[in-house]
């Protein structure tokens, strides 16, 4: 949203390394690479909560033994980077094929000092804020599949920030099917 | 239970216990050392056992020069490690995933509950502040490798000293008074709760390894004395609905105190010999 970009692509399921490879399922991979620098211990979290948020979401048992790669490539960066890496992982596994048992979206939450809640915050706001969470949240039942906190809040604060994320999540799923419409009815 | 062991698992489950003889919310026994009895090279150090896991934290503070863009503040400098003694599964040579999200979270814990305020680190504007090198060292992995780390990370900083650091006005040069130490300013005190998420729907307390591997997710809370959330770490996993969250952070904030109530207890014992 707004000035970050993040470009998705997805390889897979190709043959896995013996040393990789898993018996039953498929084996997920995530490389995140940022716009300036190497990956460093940061992307390495990054990767593996992007990882195990797709690994919850995508049918390995129907393709074992086989290898998943997504790499994302930060294009550019003006906040809410993380969920606008979960949104594009989303779509790169819509447009891949792969079968899903949910569709998944990144929100951001920024909650700014004097206590109101902002979504999608750009850089500015998240420095402002006095913490960010991010959730992913599922399109079945809009469970959370995903949390992650940068600063502390109350319990109840955090509760808000869910309920906010939920209702924006119903936006962000109408604009993957506009998407995927457009793309489909060439 | 090594040809099925997901079904071994559940049929407990069902019972709402665990093979080891615990309840569902019961955690393992936590046994904590600090202070010189764990490592004497280090300013301060702590070792923790919970249950089978065992971490040992050790902290060593260097002088260095702050950084150009924040002269008054310090650096505090987390590192994980997981060598290949602790489990079969991991390997020697670069740390691996698990070991540098480790650390990544262990950093994000001090920076969001701002355990350690930065400037308290500082010794002279611009020229001179601590750095705080901590090394997280795992001896045993037996699952919830978070929750013990944080946990000796926090006994490890309440040990440490820091001598006092004056600058001579005239040679500029700093002079390190050894004989008179300070302990460090520790403002909150943040405690992780690790729990494991099995077949959507059960959620059990500090998983051990067998129980990590079966479990579909897991979740952590960090959470501070005022019943504030520093942390909610969900790395992916089965979702969970807002109530089951809410349940989480609620036993959460009763374990911090009753880990609280053990630290306090430890370090009174260390002041008084």
């Amino acid at each position: 949203p707004g000035d970050t970009s993040v470009l998705a692509g997805l390889y897979g399921p190709a043959e896995a390394k013996v040393s990789k490879e898993l018996p039953d399922r498929a084996a997920l991979e995530v490389l995140l690479r940022p716009k300036v620098g190497l990956p460093g211990v940061l992307e390495r979290s990054r990767e593996q909560l992007l990882r195990q948020t797709c690994e919850a979401v995508v049918l390995g048992v129907l393709h074992p033994r086989t290898a998943i790669s997504l790499v994302l490539q930060v294009l550019s960066d003006a906040g809410s980077l993380l969920s606008c890496c979960l949104n594009a992982a989303c779509m790169a596994l819509l447009d891949a094929g792969l079968p899903l048992t949910a569709l998944f979206c990144g929100v951001t939450c920024a909650l700014q000092p004097d206590g109101t809640i902002l979504l999608d915050p750009t850089a500015r706001q998240e420095q402002e804020a006095r913490a960010i969470l991010t959730f992913a949240i599922a399109s079945s039942e809009r469970k959370v599949l995903m949390a992650t906190t940068k600063g502390s809040c109350s319990v109840e604060e955090m509760q808000q920030c869910l309920a906010a994320a939920q209702r924006a999540a119903t936006t962000i799923f109408q604009f993957y099917r506009n998407s995927v419409r457009r793309r489909y009815s060439k | 239970r090594t040809v099925e062991p997901l079904e071994y698992y559940r049929r407990f489950l069902k019972e709402n216990c665990r093979p080891d003889g615990r309840e569902l919310g019961e955690f393992r026994t936590t046994t904590v050392n600090i202070g010189k009895c764990s490592i004497t090279t280090a300013d301060g150090s702590a070792l923790v056992k919970l249950g089978n896991t065992t971490v040992i934290c050790g902290v060593k503070a260097e002088l260095a020069a702050p950084a150009v863009d924040s002269a008054n503040k310090g650096y505090i400098v987390p590192n994980v490690e997981l060598p290949s003694l602790c489990a079969e599964r991991f390997r020697s040579g670069p740390p691996g995933e698990e070991a540098q999200a480790a650390s990544q979270f262990i950093a994000d814990v001090i920076e969001n509950s701002q355990m350690i305020v930065k400037e308290d680190l500082c010794i002279a504007n611009g020229k001179l502040a601590w750095v705080l090198y901590c090394d997280i060292i795992c001896l045993d992995y037996d699952g919830n490798l978070l929750d013990a780390s944080v946990f000796a990370l926090l006994a490890a900083l309440k040990n440490v000293q820091l001598p006092l650091v004056t600058i001579n006005e005239e040679t500029g040069l700093s002079e390190v008074n050894l004989k008179q130490k300070n302990p460090l300013i520790i403002r909150k005190h943040p405690v992780a709760t690790s729990f494991a998420i099995f077949d959507d729907t059960l959620l059990i307390v500090d998983p051990t390894a067998e129980e990590e591997d079966l479990a579909t997710g897991t979740v952590t809370i960090v959470t501070d004395e005022e019943g504030r959330l520093c942390s909610v770490h969900k790395p992916g996993g089965s979702p969970l609905t807002g109530a089951k969250l809410q349940d989480c952070i609620t036993r959460a904030i009763t374990r911090h105190k009753e880990v609280k109530k053990l630290i306090d207890k430890v370090i009174k014992s260390l002041t008084t010999k």
